[in-house]
């Protein structure tokens, strides 16, 4: 958009209200709106999945070990993606797993957002010698790969879901603080906030209400995409045995159950993976749909 | 430019040290000490682990304990395998020139093929063939590449027979290391089915590696050649008659590759990190693998040498990254 149309924009009579204006730029874009619907399906699956399921996803069938999904030889309705190794129903598993993966890309865009906004905010306000140490602190976490960090991280704190939920937040956490960091710099420099200030606004309250609402927008990006990367990195954890561990029916795990069977049965090792791509390309699309909306100097 | 130089160059130093602490962090903040991990689980008696605490140096001070280790690393000396034996630093370097061979092939494809998918996908805009490009380059960065090189195993070496399953050459080869990279060691022997062998091992991890790299490759290309292409110099370049090709491929790739090489150099350090991954599905001999039977078997002195090890190198990579960046582009080294 160029300065002119923005002129003209605000010479316009009674424009949208913010809400209105982001879904109107969100909904132009069909994958965005595609990858919100299947997030939502997702959603449901989750909050339904012990009403959907056709079995426990943990009970085991001494009958029915790697069955075949219902369309191959020798599989039937009763299951209708097959079994794995120990007969354990696939569909239910997988239904189940997305309240794991749901949990997991919630509970570390939760931890490393909150955590990155105090941060980047305390980072933004002093800039002395604070600032720089934790902006350095920062850089260092921000040099070391994230899997190979959170593989250390998890391996200090010990192996289970909780621990690689945490571990893969604190790799996701430099990028909050460095976005909530510009952006507090940029609007510091602003009217409004020098107004706040001299009204006798204290530190707190300029941090959270008066220049915390105005960098919202690249937050949110961050969150959502933050989300998807979330979701893999977990299952990745998961798959090395450091995630989840076994019977939970999460996906990165289930594919670390099935590695050995991959000559044998494909639809073990298939499905739980297609599963995470499914679920992760949803959310990158919805996070390319929000950056585009919310923030348009990050257009592609 | 030495100036640039030379602040690049001093970061590297509170970034090592940061290395170091967390790899220190790493045996001192598991539950239990170093002494219980290293006895098992048969244990040992209290009298004993008192005095092997003093033995070890384990009872004094912490920040005393890592001035000795910092001591160790700057040495050379990240101690003995707890399950081989063998120092920890020679079991890298023997297996170190496989994950780099397996990386930069990775790299290698992703940009040899992301480079012209994202040129062709700008230069038609809107195209049946830019929708293609990015569909399947969103759909390449959403992957997970454990599960895709699983898929790639199933449909190439399971269905189709083309490729073998694990490892890095077949067993009735036996290849002089010369430079370490079997590909080129195993051209240079006599045995022209040496370096067939090591090929067909080396493309399917080479594929699965070097996926997300390539779908960023050419996502990237796309989005800063779109850019370029809408420069007054390129209307200018048009206006001239030059050729479709000498303005696209002369004119704009020269600036449209700028940010494009930031995201290759990016790339280079993590894929150290996704060979990890990578080299545990193929069993690829590389350190990832190395790394992760040290998580499983408990191997500390492993797992902390590697992991120092890694970073460290990832750390120079990126520094290099850095330098060549101000040297291709000026404005960079003259920001700071």
């Amino acid at each position: 958009m160029t300065v002119q149309d923005e002129r003209l924009f605000e010479a316009s009579p009674a424009p949208p209200g913010p809400l209105r204006e982001f879904w109107n730029y969100f909904s132009a874009n069909p994958g965005a709106v595609a990858g919100l619907a299947v997030l939502a399906l997702i959603v449901l699956l989750a909050i339904f999945a012990d009403a959907i399921s056709p079995h426990s996803p943990i009970a085991t069938h001494d009958d029915a070990f790697l069955k075949p999904p219902f369309w191959e030889a020798g599989g039937s309705l009763v299951y209708p993606l097959g079994t794995d190794a120990i007969g354990r129903d696939m569909l239910s598993r997988i239904i189940h797993g997305t309240r794991y993966s749901l949990l997991i890309g919630s509970i570390v865009v939760l931890i490393s957002l909150s955590l990155g906004v105090v941060i980047g905010l305390v980072a933004g306000f002093f800039q002395g010698a604070l600032g720089i140490l934790v902006m350095r602190l920062m850089d260092v976490i921000l040099t070391i790969p994230g899997l190979l960090l959170a593989i250390v991280i998890v391996a200090i704190l010990g192996p289970g879901l909780t621990n690689a939920m945490i571990s893969v937040a604190i790799v996701y956490l430099p990028y909050f603080v460095r976005i909530t960091r510009a952006a507090v710099i940029g609007e510091l420099a602003k009217d409004y906030v020098t107004a706040s200030r001299v009204n006798g606004a204290s530190t707190a309250r300029l941090m959270f209400l008066t220049v915390l609402p105005n960098c919202l927008a690249p937050l949110i990006v961050q969150a959502s995409l933050s989300f998807s990367a979330g979701i893999i990195d977990a299952a990745a954890l998961g798959f090395l045995g450091l995630g989840a561990q076994p019977p939970t029916p999460e996906w990165g795990t289930m594919l670390a159950d099935s590695r050995e069977f991959v000559l044998r049965a494909w639809w073990v090792v298939t499905l739980p993976g297609l599963a995470i791509l499914v679920t992760v390309l949803a959310g990158n699309l919805m996070g390319d749909g929000l950056r585009d909306a919310l923030d348009p100097r990050l257009k592609r | 430019m030495l100036r640039f130089v030379f602040t690049r160059l001093t970061l590297i130093i509170p970034t090592f040290v940061g290395i170091t602490l967390l790899t220190f962090l790493l045996v001192h903040a598991v539950p239990g000490d170093p002494l219980e991990i290293l006895a098992g689980e048969r244990g040992i008696t209290a009298a004993r682990h008192a005095q092997l605490l003093h033995d070890y140096g384990l009872d004094r001070p912490l920040y005393l304990q890592y001035l000795v280790y910092m001591g160790h690393v700057l040495r050379g000396d990240l101690g003995l395998s707890l399950i081989t034996h063998a120092p920890v630093i020679s079991e890298f370097t023997q297996l170190f020139p496989a994950t780099v061979e397996l990386s930069l092939s990775a790299m290698l494809f992703a940009v040899l093929l992301g480079l012209p998918a994202g040129i062709v996908a700008a230069v038609k805009r809107n195209s049946v063939f830019d929708h293609g490009v990015m569909g399947v380059s969103l759909t390449g960065y959403s992957m997970p590449i454990f599960w895709w090189g699983l898929l790639l195993i199933i449909l190439f070496s399971n269905t189709l027979g083309w490729t073998p399953v694990s490892g890095r050459i077949s067993v009735e080869y036996d290849v002089e290391p010369v430079t370490g990279f079997l590909l080129i060691d195993s051209l240079w022997s006599d045995d022209p089915g040496a370096f067939r062998s090591a090929l067909s091992h080396l493309i399917l991890p080479m594929v699965a590696l070097g996926t997300i790299p390539l779908a960023v490759i050419a996502r990237m290309t796309r989005s800063s050649m779109l850019e370029v292409l809408s420069e007054d110099y390129i209307r200018t370049a048009r206006a001239k008659g030059l050729s479709p090709f000498l303005v696209v491929g002369v004119h704009a790739l020269r600036n449209a590759l700028i940010p494009v090489i930031t995201v290759i150099g990016l790339y280079v350090g993590s894929l150290f990190a996704g060979a990890i991954l990578t080299e545990t599905i193929f069993s690829w001999p590389g350190v990832g693998h190395w790394l992760v039977e040290g998580i499983n078997r408990r191997d500390y002195p492993v797992l902390q040498g590697g992991v120092l090890l890694i970073g460290s190198v990832i750390m120079l990579v990126n520094l290099g990254v850095d330098l060549l960046y101000g040297l291709i582009n000026p404005r960079i080294r003259y920001r700071r």
